[in-house]
């Protein structure tokens, strides 16, 4: 065990010293932070302001639309020539034409631009449009449009959880959101601390010192002295990129004065979140809905599932590593290897839209989808038996796919120069040593 | 008596018979030639020895005790397929080596000093291993062998990659070791340095054992009475109880040589009656080489 130990500090203590290391860990948490700190500055920062220019042939829209802080309407009187000559000298945004219409078919309204307009300077001109013609017909049909608008209800309906014996309140997006986020970090630390792995492996398999180590140590105790050591870097880098994260955020928010709730702050605020609480109390119900969600027991379940997945996957990347010479040599079995993970991210959808459904509940017991699939699932409280029953498989397919790695690890290392295929590997599976 | 026993080992890969039935002793505080061509199972049998491989049949006795894990400490290997991790630092590398030998940390600390020393390597403690020469980092690889003073250290194909000089210098120090109490297997395709340096050896070929004893008893036993006879003029003689002429030949220098076979109990006699015939410059007998002995056994196994 002692050695295990000794070999797992050695991956460690090199790997963390390394340039790369620190350069990741300081860029990564600036990435992060940006992500979630660009999408609100967007929002709350103003646009240029757009003029429209009106050339209202009907005379029935004359005053009658809505204007914002970004969308401003002219009213002209001249006629379309030249207010279409204008636009290319004047400073205005566009040129809105409506034709004399009728009120059964309002067809011919054209938009004249310089630049393509985006879509948002659009729907908002057509709302306008219908909004007015729709009133215009209501009031030929004898309704006040007023009574009508008073009469529009919107209702808000608050999911509340009773399956632990009290009344919680469930939000969706935040779930969905925070699952998101952790099946793709999962996803991300296992293909990128499996193939740190795997580098590993075939480097010590070129240097040539695997066979000076391995008269020391059991083969089996340097393949799991390698794969708990970078696990353990990973580990470390993600607690830096959470720590570092968090701090950043802080100060990106208190400095640029972004506002809203500071316990917003370890959560994160995404466009969707603003959306969904754009009208009433956005800070308020932000964190309601990252009430609902459990965050310590998401991130002790995210450090076993992580842990787990990086075991199981590690120790089929130390086994290609064993059994090839170079990087290049060890695509063709990497590809079948981090195929259930693709499945896992491809299926992610799927299991969004029915998490409760038997897809989500086959990919999260299945050790090489779970870690991905379970993480997505978490939010939406999956019942305790499948938790269990997940993680006592992920269990059971890391010890499955170490035993198996082991087997082709001790011979792979000491084989050099030999092409190797699934035959040779499964002939290395089987052969007495 | 014997550090190591090698009891009929016989190993299969798959179907591959690559040793078979072998069976040989390496003497206490001795040096220990492992001879054979490329594929004969050396390096198997090594493995063997060091527990990376394990026998089908047949045990490995260190010190009449079944070897197992707890003596890996007591074992020095120097495989031939050798390197060290490039971006470590020598001396953390040959602390870590030292320590997965289960040696403490103190004791490797002071034996590593005691070594870079010996080794002119002051200074070299913070140096990369990638940028040392080939010669140099052989040095490290050596010293990480025989760092923690095992009591067998085995070396195959010790002298590859080094310079003539260095090669001296490891010579010298296996010597050292061998007086210091220190028992050295070594596999080697160089019969010179086994002419030099052993003290037993061993020849497998095709997987089998072929030769084994002391390096003199084989010597002794592969000694075919011939004796080259350097002289003035031509002779002949008529064959006489053993006395042979095999051949006689002009040398550069205008003289003779002959090769005579000799009955190994009369050497005198024969050459007094060659003295009368002519004038003998120098006489001595053709002792086989252990390389004469290696390509014998190996040709004469081929055409079996």
């Amino acid at each position: 065990m002692s050695k295990i130990n000794l070999i797992a500090a050695r991956e460690y203590t090199t790997r963390v010293r390394k340039k790369s290391f620190i350069i990741m860990s300081i860029l990564g948490p600036i990435l992060f932070s940006l992500i979630m700190v660009v999408p609100i500055w967007l929002a709350t920062q103003e646009g240029d302001v757009k003029v429209v220019e009106v050339v209202d042939e009907s005379g029935m829209f004359e005053g009658k639309f809505n204007e914002t802080e970004s969308l401003k309407f002219r009213y002209i009187d001249s006629a379309l020539d030249m207010a279409k000559e204008d636009l290319k000298t004047g400073d205005f945004y566009g040129l809105l034409y409506i034709p004399a219409i009728a009120l059964e078919q309002p067809e011919g309204i054209k938009f004249y631009v310089e630049k393509n307009p985006s879509l948002e300077v659009i729907s908002s001109i057509e709302a306008n449009v219908n909004k007015e013609i729709e009133r215009i017909r209501l009031l030929e049909k004898g309704i006040d449009p007023q009574a009508l608008e008073a009469a529009k209800s919107r209702v808000n309906i608050e999911s509340i959880n009773l399956a632990q014996g009290e009344e919680k309140s469930v939000s969706t997006w935040a779930p969905t959101a925070v699952g998101y986020i952790s099946a793709f970090l999962i996803y991300f630390f296992i293909f990128y601390y499996g193939i740190m792995t795997m580098r590993g492996v075939i480097e010590e398999k070129a240097n040539r010192i695997v066979e000076v180590v391995i008269s020391s140590v059991r083969p089996m105790q340097l393949m799991m002295g390698k794969i708990v050591g970078i696990g353990g870097v990973g580990l470390t880098q993600f607690l830096i990129w959470v720590v570092l994260s968090f701090g950043l955020y802080v100060v990106i928010v208190s400095v640029f004065g972004l506002g809203g709730d500071p316990s917003m702050a370890n959560n994160v605020a995404t466009t969707e979140a603003m959306q969904s609480a754009s009208d009433n109390g956005l800070s308020s119900e932000i964190t309601k809905a990252l009430d609902s969600v459990n965050f310590l027991q998401i991130g002790l379940l995210f450090l076993f599932y992580f842990l787990g997945a990086y075991l199981l996957y590690g120790s089929l990347f130390a086994a290609i590593g064993s059994a090839v010479d170079s990087d290049q040599e060890a695509q063709q079995f990497q590809f079948p290897v981090t195929l259930p993970l693709l499945v896992a991210i491809v299926m992610i959808t799927a299991v969004i839209k029915e998490p409760h459904g038997p897809v989500a509940f086959w990919l999260s017991v299945i050790p090489f989808t779970s870690p991905v699939i379970m993480m997505m699932r978490l939010p939406f409280d999956p019942s305790l038996w499948e938790l269990v029953l997940s993680m006592l498989a992920l269990v059971g397919g890391f010890v499955f796919t170490t035993w198996l790695a082991a087997r082709i690890y001790r011979v792979g290392i000491l084989m050099h120069g030999s092409k190797v295929n699934y035959k040779t590997l499964a002939r290395w599976f089987t052969i007495k040593y | 008596m014997a550090l190591l026993t090698v009891q009929n080992i016989t190993k299969y890969f798959g179907e591959y018979k690559a040793l078979d039935n072998v069976s040989l002793d390496v003497p206490e505080k001795s040096i220990f030639g492992l001879l054979g061509p490329n594929g004969a199972g050396k390096t198997t049998l090594i493995r063997i020895v060091n527990q990376i491989y394990f026998a089908d049949q047949g045990e490995v006795l260190f010190k009449g005790e079944k070897i197992n894990t707890g003596h890996i400490a007591n074992v020095g290997y120097l495989p031939e397929e050798r390197g060290l991790y490039k971006k470590m630092k020598v001396g953390e590398q040959l602390l870590y080596l030292a320590q997965l030998k289960s040696i403490p940390k103190d004791k490797a600390l002071e034996q590593i000093k005691d070594w870079m020393i010996r080794f002119e390597m002051k200074g070299w403690w913070n140096k990369k291993v990638e940028d040392l020469s080939k010669g140099m980092q052989q040095k490290v690889q050596f010293i990480a062998t025989v760092l923690h003073q095992p009591s067998l250290i085995i070396l195959d194909e010790p002298f590859s990659g080094f310079d003539p000089v260095n090669a001296d210098h490891i010579k010298n120090e296996i010597l050292k070791l061998r007086e210091a109490g220190t028992t050295v297997i070594f596999s080697t395709h160089r019969m010179e340095s086994v002419e030099e340096l052993c003290d037993d050896i061993a020849l497998i070929h095709k997987s089998k054992l072929v030769l084994e004893g002391q390096k003199k008893v084989i010597k002794e036993k592969f000694r075919d009475h011939t004796f080259e006879l350097f002289h003035r003029s031509p002779f002949e003689i008529s064959d006489n109880g053993g006395l042979k002429l095999l051949s006689q030949d002009k040398t550069k220098e205008l003289n003779y040589q002959s090769i005579i076979h000799l009955p190994d109990d009369d050497i005198n006699a024969a050459l007094r009656q060659i003295a009368d015939k002519t004038e003998i410059i120098s006489f001595r007998e053709r002792i086989p080489t252990i390389h004469d002995i290696f390509i014998k056994e190996v040709t004469q196994n081929d055409h079996e």
